[in-house]
């Protein structure tokens, strides 16, 4: 129950964090790429800010001498550090996505909390993109194992 | 169509995001990654591993409702592309975001935050693309 209530808090936290700072409202993300139009560079605080956090945080969390989290077994971090096709080629193919739209994923889903119908549209799409890309994955991966069988 | 520049607002909000990705790392030694959280959510592997990502997910979906009885006024969303750029913008972020394994949240603020250099290359791509396709649409195409 507790480990429940703190994490719908920190959700509430990121959320507000989120609309607060203009990355769920598509007119300012889009005049933040829109250098030679409109521009509105206050998005480059929202990455800095965050970031300003999180780097001294993190290494202060990991570091810390119990080794695991305080709700948890173990920290659940990424080890690959290999750069590939398929993360370059995923980056690029978002940032068309973003770049048409104006949302991305944390952008949008604490905004779903106001029912415009641009961000429902726009997660319900989201979701869409996400089942596909996962179905063509399985294929991909299962035409990869019976090549090599 | 211009919008205010809010240095302040948006630093606030950037602080709060990253106490938040820290908060979280700290109780269930998780990143938060909003592409990672929602997809899954949308296909958990467990009951327990389920029930946290609910719980992250309904306290972002909460936060504009408190902001509003907080405040007295609703957040500011203004939309300037059609619903048809919704859709497609949306279903090609949901694939991009999968084959590239995180967003702005995951790689832009978690991974660029642990110096991941998977993290940093992403982020450092979407930026690039995200700037060429706006500049495509509003200056070439004139959308």
């Amino acid at each position: 129950m507790m480990r429940i209530v703190s994490t719908y808090l920190i959700g509430l936290i990121f959320g507000i964090g989120i609309m607060m700072s203009g990355m769920a409202n598509p007119a300012k993300v889009l005049n933040f790429f829109d250098v030679f139009g409109t521009w509105d560079p206050s998005l480059i605080f929202v990455m800095g800010g965050a970031i300003l956090v999180a780097a001294p945080g993190y290494w202060l969390v990991v570091a810390r001498p119990a080794g695991k989290p305080l709700m948890g077994t173990a920290f659940h971090v990424p080890q690959n550090r290999k750069l590939d096709t398929r993360l370059i080629a995923g980056s690029a193919t978002f940032g068309v996505g973003w770049g048409i739209a104006g949302f991305c994923p944390g952008g949008a889903l604490p905004a779903v909390g106001t029912l415009n119908p641009a961000v429902l549209t726009f997660t319900a799409a989201l979701i869409a993109g996400i089942f596909t890309a996962k179905a063509t994955q399985t294929l991909t991966a299962r035409r990869a194992g019976s090549a090599a069988a | 169509m211009t919008t205010e520049f809010t240095p302040f607002l948006s630093l606030f909000g950037g602080l709060l995001i990253g106490s938040s990705t820290v908060l979280l790392m700290l109780t269930l030694g998780r990143i938060l990654g909003a592409t990672g959280v929602l997809a899954g959510f949308l296909q958990p592997a467990s009951a327990s591993d389920w029930s946290w990502r609910a719980a992250l997910l309904a306290g972002m979906v909460t936060a504009p409702a408190l902001m509003t009885l907080v405040t007295g006024q609703q957040p500011t969303i203004q939309v300037p592309v059609s619903t048809l750029m919704m859709v497609l913008g949306g279903f090609i972020v949901g694939i991009g975001v999968t084959y590239g394994a995180g967003c702005t949240s995951g790689h832009g603020v978690c991974g660029m935050a642990r110096f991941s250099p998977r993290s940093i290359a992403a982020t450092v791509t979407f930026m690039i693309f995200t700037a060429i396709t706006v500049y495509v649409v509003r200056h070439v195409i004139g959308v």
